[in-house]
């Protein structure tokens, strides 16, 4: 069964004396997806994906990831693997060019194939241009892109990336997210953590985590669809008054700002929620414009990072 | 006032930051404690108990006397008896003995005549320190009945001093060739260090685990380039040494060389193993010192081995510094050969294994 799957955990955590930072997890992870971690910073999203290289031993469950056990078949995942760590972890006292020839001899790449390799890859990462740049001189953007080719360099089937976005401008972005497209079409799991929205929307799949729990695990459509509240848009003149009397109801999931109206999510099950809300303000002499909207996976994010809080 | 609040507000965050680094607070007491221990008891210039050999061609009542003279002043201990003083001067020159007492067979026949010393006192005089200690010897009075006493006030002196290997006595002799060994341990315990622990400081430790790399082919790589740098530096102080202080090379050039090796060897293994414990390059540095101190004080370099306490010796003979003091003397000084100081070369070997092994093993591909 594990054969088919690129990351299999069952009751995976590990704990950093009394703090658990990853709490009984377990992920079906399918090859040649892109799978995204979503969640704040210190859910547990770079502990998962230490474990899964192997970097970390779990305090207990287990973790197999391309049918190799972790951290025990470590060194055997370590050819098929590649990983951009969080922090830029390449030489930033070396050109491009010196940093993508030194990881290429490390995977045992030697002379003219290693030449054609290096070449191939900053055509492909539009590195060319600045090929014999010192890295510590470049942009966010730039380093991004060499810290992508680093990793991919000798074609790993499965690819860990630790919050590869952040400090990079939007179309960086975009940019990045096409490439990691190409790279899913031509088979290679994609594993990636990120705290942006758009991203996540981007994965096949979805792992929502709140303090080291899995909280939700499916396809980013999916996870809106079964969402578990109703979304209303509210426009009121004294937007954060309205807020204030609206967040205490118990029906009342969350209400933010988003612009100029409020977002508020009230609970599935109430019946006529815009009623609701509607007679909540008039108590408190406050008026509104109510509609309801469809949801989005900010949405989501809300609710299943909400639900941890209160058990 | 708003000026001494805030100066106030930084020196507590000092303190603070202090109470947390431990090594730094433990250095704030601990060099204190060790250079007084150190100045205190392990330093001594007056020396005594320097190892000597005799060799007592007279072989009579009087030489006898002579010789129980030398020992209780103290200055000398006697673990050598051999016959010539060819055999003396081996003795010397694989670094057994520092003082050689020669008493030749007219030696009764010298003290009648008391036109010159009857007997020679040979010292070692690559370390000015020993040789200022055995020139005491040369006044000693004999203390006997067999001869007048008169018969001693008309000689010159007891012993006529032979110095070996630095008859000029020239300080650059004595300390050129230590400086190699200063120059090494520098580079090699604090460049390995912080070369490693720059790795990990920057996060490039974080990707390189993850390649296929292994920790013996990472810990290779990285100190090929600092023996290179460290024979290079070899090579510069040697000249410079014999270019403009005229430090002689008596010994074979490759005996030089191979004896540089097993010390770079061992020193760039103590900078492997300091690099697993530290965390960041200042604490590199730090750890450092406390292999420098004794690399300086400890080892020979500046003070003579034989005036330290026993205690302070069996420490010494720890630091690959106190064996190459040694080795290098030897070689460069006194024309030794590597098999004369073979010892010292395997307490080198052995301090490499022992910290190359210890440093493999306590670095995992690991973070936690």
């Amino acid at each position: 069964m594990t054969a088919q799957l690129a990351v299999a955990t069952t009751q995976l955590t590990r704990k950093f004396g009394r703090l658990t930072a990853v709490d009984h997890v377990d992920l079906a992870i399918p090859l040649s997806c892109i799978y995204g971690f979503l969640g704040p910073n210190g859910s547990g999203k770079t502990t998962i994906i230490r474990m899964l290289c192997g970097l970390l031993k779990p305090s207990e469950g287990t973790a197999r990831v391309l049918g190799y056990a972790m951290p025990a078949e470590a060194e055997a995942l370590r050819r098929k693997a590649g990983y951009m760590t969080q922090k830029f972890s390449l030489y930033d006292d070396l050109t491009v060019i010196e940093n993508l020839d030194f990881v290429g001899r490390i995977y045992g790449l030697r002379g003219r194939e290693l030449d054609k390799c290096i070449r191939a890859l900053m055509e492909e990462f539009n590195l060319s241009q600045i090929e014999d740049q010192l890295v510590g001189t470049m942009s966010g953007g730039e380093r991004q892109r060499l810290a992508l080719a680093a990793a991919t360099l000798h074609d790993p089937e499965i690819l860990f990336l630790d919050e590869p976005t952040g400090g990079v401008d939007p179309q960086s972005r975009r940019d990045f997210w096409d490439t990691l497209f190409n790279l899913s079409d031509r088979g290679t799991t994609i594993l990636v953590s990120t705290h942006y929205m758009d991203e996540a929307e981007r994965c096949h799949g979805l792992a929502i985590l709140d303090r080291g729990v899995l909280v939700a695990d499916d396809s980013p459509r999916n996870l809106v669809s079964d969402l578990d509240a109703t979304v209303l848009k509210l426009k009121s003149e004294k937007n954060s008054a309205a807020r204030n009397c609206l967040i205490n109801l118990p029906e009342v999931l969350s209400a933010a700002q988003v612009g100029e109206q409020l977002r508020v999510l009230v609970k599935r099950h109430v019946p006529e929620p815009i009623a609701l809300l509607a007679a909540r303000l008039d108590q408190q002499g406050l008026s509104a414009d109510i509609s309801v909207t469809e949801p989005n996976l900010e949405d989501v994010f809300v609710v299943t990072t909400r639900k941890t809080k209160s058990a | 006032m708003n000026s001494f609040f805030r100066i106030y507000a930084i020196a507590s965050k000092e303190f603070r930051q202090l109470r947390r680094d431990r090594l730094t607070f433990g250095m704030i007491a601990g060099i204190p404690i060790a250079l007084l221990l150190l100045f205190g008891y392990a330093i001594n210039q007056d020396i005594r108990h320097l190892s000597a050999g005799v060799a007592d061609q007279a072989n009579t009542s009087l030489s006898r006397a002579l010789i129980q003279a030398a020992v209780a002043t103290q200055v000398v201990d006697i673990n050598y008896y051999v016959n010539t003083s060819q055999e003396l001067e081996a003795l010397m020159r694989r670094g057994r003995i520092s003082v050689g007492i020669f008493i030749p067979h007219d030696f009764e026949r010298r003290v009648a005549l008391g036109r010159r010393p009857p007997a020679q006192l040979l010292v070692n005089a690559g370390d000015p320190v020993i040789l200022g200690s055995a020139e005491g010897l040369v006044f000693m009075p004999i203390d006997t009945h067999s001869v007048p006493r008169s018969a001693f006030e008309r000689l010159p002196a007891t012993f006529e001093l032979r110095a070996f290997y630095n008859p000029e006595r020239r300080t650059a002799v004595q300390i050129v060739p230590g400086i190699i060994g200063i120059i090494l341990t520098m580079t090699m315990v604090l460049f390995t260090g912080v070369a490693i622990v720059r790795e990990r400081e920057r996060g490039n430790l974080e990707f390189l685990i993850t390649t296929p790399v292994k920790p013996t082919e990472l810990m290779a790589g990285k100190i090929i380039p600092y023996i290179l740098i460290g024979l290079f530096q070899v090579t510069l102080v040697l000249a410079l040494g014999s270019w403009l202080f005229r430090v002689p090379i008596l010994g074979d050039i490759s005996d030089v060389y191979i004896g540089a090796l097993c010390f770079i060897s061992a020193s760039l293994a103590l900078g492997l193993l300091i690099s697993t414990f530290a965390q960041n390059q200042f604490q590199t540095f730090q750890m450092t010192f406390f292999v420098m101190m004794p690399s300086i004080l400890l080892s020979g370099f500046m003070f003579p081995y034989e005036g330290m306490p026993a205690w302070a010796q069996y420490f010494s003979e720890l630091i690959p510094m106190t064996h190459f003091v040694r080795v290098i003397r030897a070689i460069l000084l006194r024309g030794a050969s590597l098999g004369d100081v073979i010892g010292d070369i395997a307490a080198l070997i052995a301090i490499f294994a022992v910290a190359f092994t210890i440093a493999v093993l306590r670095f995992r591909k690991r973070l936690d």
